[in-house]
């Protein structure tokens, strides 16, 4: 029996021999299906709306995977291609993806009238009760760079990007069966001028800073927006 | 996952001159031959003595009823997915215990009567896209154990809409006509000249595994015409289900059964890998499998190919004209920027990670679908048990045209050794859609 598990060790030694392409067991090896578009670097493609992944909260990447995974979110080619994978492994993408400290893209330098970027400000930092619009820093951070784990930044990606993920939560194009999300409130008040406005200006800020932590977030907002933060695999 | 469910588009690769994993295949073999014990570990515990209700959940997912019955997304066994034919759409029913909107006020009579003779609880006739024609072989012990299973479910409240069938096909008269052609009622008989094992394997195979739902070429009439698994083109679904009786497509009868059975549960072996509809199989079904029952399976699937007297692979090779080759190398070109990196200068891959091109039986089959597919959407293996942390590849049609597809798939269907029919843009843009 001995004389036999050294030869199946010598055989499995071959076969790894045998293997001329020399697969890196990592996971930046794993997910090259992914970086093909968000590529290596992370950073968005700028003629395509593929957004930038790297250094996004965790719970943030792991929710969209289930989502386009289970048809919650829609896009044809992410949902072809997660359609078979385990949530432990979407988990640990996301954790990699989250993990990837790499430099952030420069701004883009869109023309903008001032009173579009007062607009934009406005909207931002202060928002309209009145119309039940909460400013954009309050749920995505004072540095707009989002907050753990599961609420994305809102710099460092195009502005075609933002324009097409606005557009999206307005008709219902991005969470097909959460209609009552918060996001898809908020879009829905927004004006097309709004969203023009706050599109450009997000695009062209440069990005610094972290993430910020979940404390921040006033309880109300946490209240308003617990499908997206809580129930799925947000806070655990 | 539309209509049936047990599909093999499996990418089948050679490696003729690699042959020490075959010998170690081989070892493994008799390994796992010296001790019984451990084949023997996971395997289904006799059904009289295991609670009808486990047993009826294991027969379940054998059968894979929630891949059907569940929408995507939504919650197990509550029904409402789409399945698109070319008669129409057919919805599929609620089967959770609700008393209003599923099967909570069903018996087992009932259910027997659905699964084995097609008949609904008021004695209407089902339609086919529910492979009756498969579940009839199922012995009605199994069938009881299923639906205790089924109603020992939480009841979900969810009306599902109505199927929407084109004319005639709506007519349930014309199903009563064509279920004298194409229905033959009965449970599974044990051939007494096989083994037991490739008995067992027959009865999962031809039964609750329903493979031939999908691996059959359908008549104009949606049936299929025997049980040959021979291949054809899925109903409902853009994918081409190879066929598990030949040498030239998905038949395994020069695999070691182990092999097979490696495949059906991990979804990938050193020289394959089980893609599109058939990895959701793998993931949803195949994968918990006992030991005991996979090896039947794959004894009855490696047993197959027997009557099989198709040429192997490999040996009409024509030659290469001049022009031709210049055509390829255009493709050439393109593999070389986008697949090389994975596929291997000499397209050989990385077993068990990156599947081999070169004599890929998946690759070279007639039908080009699955490997247009697999560029165009690429994607990953299931991930199972043993092989949870898969390699996979990129959606292509995000950065290639048409055009670009057409020759890449060309080229591979033509290099090293390979020899098929070239590619054209138009049959690319024809693999795109059909998916839900």
């Amino acid at each position: 029996m001995i004389r036999f598990i050294i030869l199946m060790l010598f055989c499995i030694t071959n076969v790894a021999n045998a293997n001329g392409n020399a697969v890196p067991d990592t996971m930046a090896e794993r997910v090259k299906a992914c970086t093909i578009c968000h590529n290596a670097e992370g950073k968005a493609g700028r003629d395509a709306y593929y957004p930038r992944i790297a250094g996004k909260p965790q719970g943030y990447i792991f929710n969209q995977l289930r989502n386009f995974r289970d048809g919650r979110r829609y896009y044809h080619a992410m949902a072809i291609l997660l359609e078979n994978m385990s949530d432990e492994y979407l988990r640990e993408m996301a954790q990699y993806f989250s993990s990837l400290q790499l430099p952030y893209p420069h701004p883009e330098q869109i023309q903008m009238l001032p009173e579009e970027i007062e607009l934009a400000r406005h909207l931002v930092y202060s928002g309209y009760p009145e119309r039940n619009i909460p400013a954009c820093s309050a749920c995505h951070g004072d540095i707009l760079m989002g907050v753990e784990p599961a609420i994305p930044g809102l710099v460092g990606l195009s502005r075609a990007y933002i324009t097409a993920q606005l557009g999206g939560w307005r008709n219902g194009g991005i969470m097909r069966i959460q209609t009552s999300d918060c996001m898809s409130e908020i879009a829905n008040q927004l004006t097309e001028n709004e969203v023009n406005a706050v599109a450009k200006w997000l695009a062209n800020q440069s990005v610094s800073g972290k993430p910020g932590s979940f404390n921040e977030l006033s309880p109300e907002l946490v209240d308003r927006c617990s499908q997206t933060i809580l129930e799925h695999g947000g806070a655990e | 996952m539309r209509h049936g469910v047990m599909i093999f588009s499996v990418i089948i690769s050679y490696w003729r001159n690699i042959t020490l994993p075959w010998i170690c295949g081989i070892l493994l073999a008799s390994v796992l031959l010296a001790m019984p014990g451990k084949v023997m570990a996971g395997a289904a515990e006799d059904p009289g003595v295991v609670d009808a209700v486990d047993y009826g959940a294991y027969l379940a997912r054998v059968g894979n009823c929630m891949g059907c019955h569940t929408t995507k997304g939504g919650q197990p066994f509550a029904g409402g997915r789409r399945l698109s034919t070319s008669f129409g759409v057919f919805i599929t029913p609620n089967i959770t215990p609700d008393k209003e909107t599923g099967i909570g006020l069903w018996n087992q009579q009932d259910f027997w009567q659905a699964l084995h003779q097609g008949k609904s609880r008021d004695g209407r006739l089902l339609y086919p896209a529910f492979p009756y024609t498969e579940y009839t072989k199922v012995t009605r012990q199994d069938a009881d154990a299923i639906f205790a299973y089924l109603q020992s479910l939480p009841p979900v409240s969810q009306a599902n809409p109505a199927h929407d069938i084109f004319f005639p096909y709506n007519s349930r008269a014309l199903l009563a006509v064509w279920r004298t052609l194409y229905f033959k009622e009965g449970v599974y008989e044990p051939d007494q000249s096989k083994s037991t094992a490739w008995n067992r394997g027959a009865y999962l195979v031809q039964g609750l595994g329903h493979c031939n739902a999908c691996h059959t070429t359908r008549n104009m009439l949606g049936a299929s015409q025997d049980n040959a698994l021979a291949g054809g083109q899925i109903m409902g679904m853009n994918w081409y289900a190879p066929s598990l009786s030949s040498h030239l497509e998905a038949g395994s009868g020069d695999w070691e059964i182990e092999e097979i059975a490696a495949l059906l549960t991990t979804g990938i072996t050193e020289r394959a890998v089980a893609s599109g509809p058939m990895a959701t199989v793998v993931r949803q079904s195949l994968q918990y499998l006992s030991q005991e029952d996979v090896l039947a399976m794959s004894t009855y699937l490696k047993s197959l190919t027997e009557n099989d007297t198709g040429n192997a692979p490999g040996v009409h090779f024509s030659v290469i004209s001049g022009s031709l080759r210049r055509h390829l190398e255009l493709g050439g070109k393109i593999y070389r920027e986008y697949c090389q990196e994975c596929h291997g200068a000499d397209g050989k891959g990385a077993p068990g990670i990156y599947p081999a091109l070169a004599g890929n039986r998946g690759v070279v089959m007639d039908s080009p679908l699955n490997v247009i597919r697999s560029v165009l959407n690429g994607g990953y293996p299931a991930t199972t048990a043993g092989n949870p942390r898969p390699y996979g590849m990129p959606p292509f049609q995000q950065i290639l045209r048409n055009e670009e597809v057409a020759l890449v798939v060309s080229y591979i269907r033509n290099a090293w050794g390979n020899r098929a029919s070239l590619v054209r843009a138009l049959d690319v843009d024809q693999g795109k859609g059909g998916d839900d």
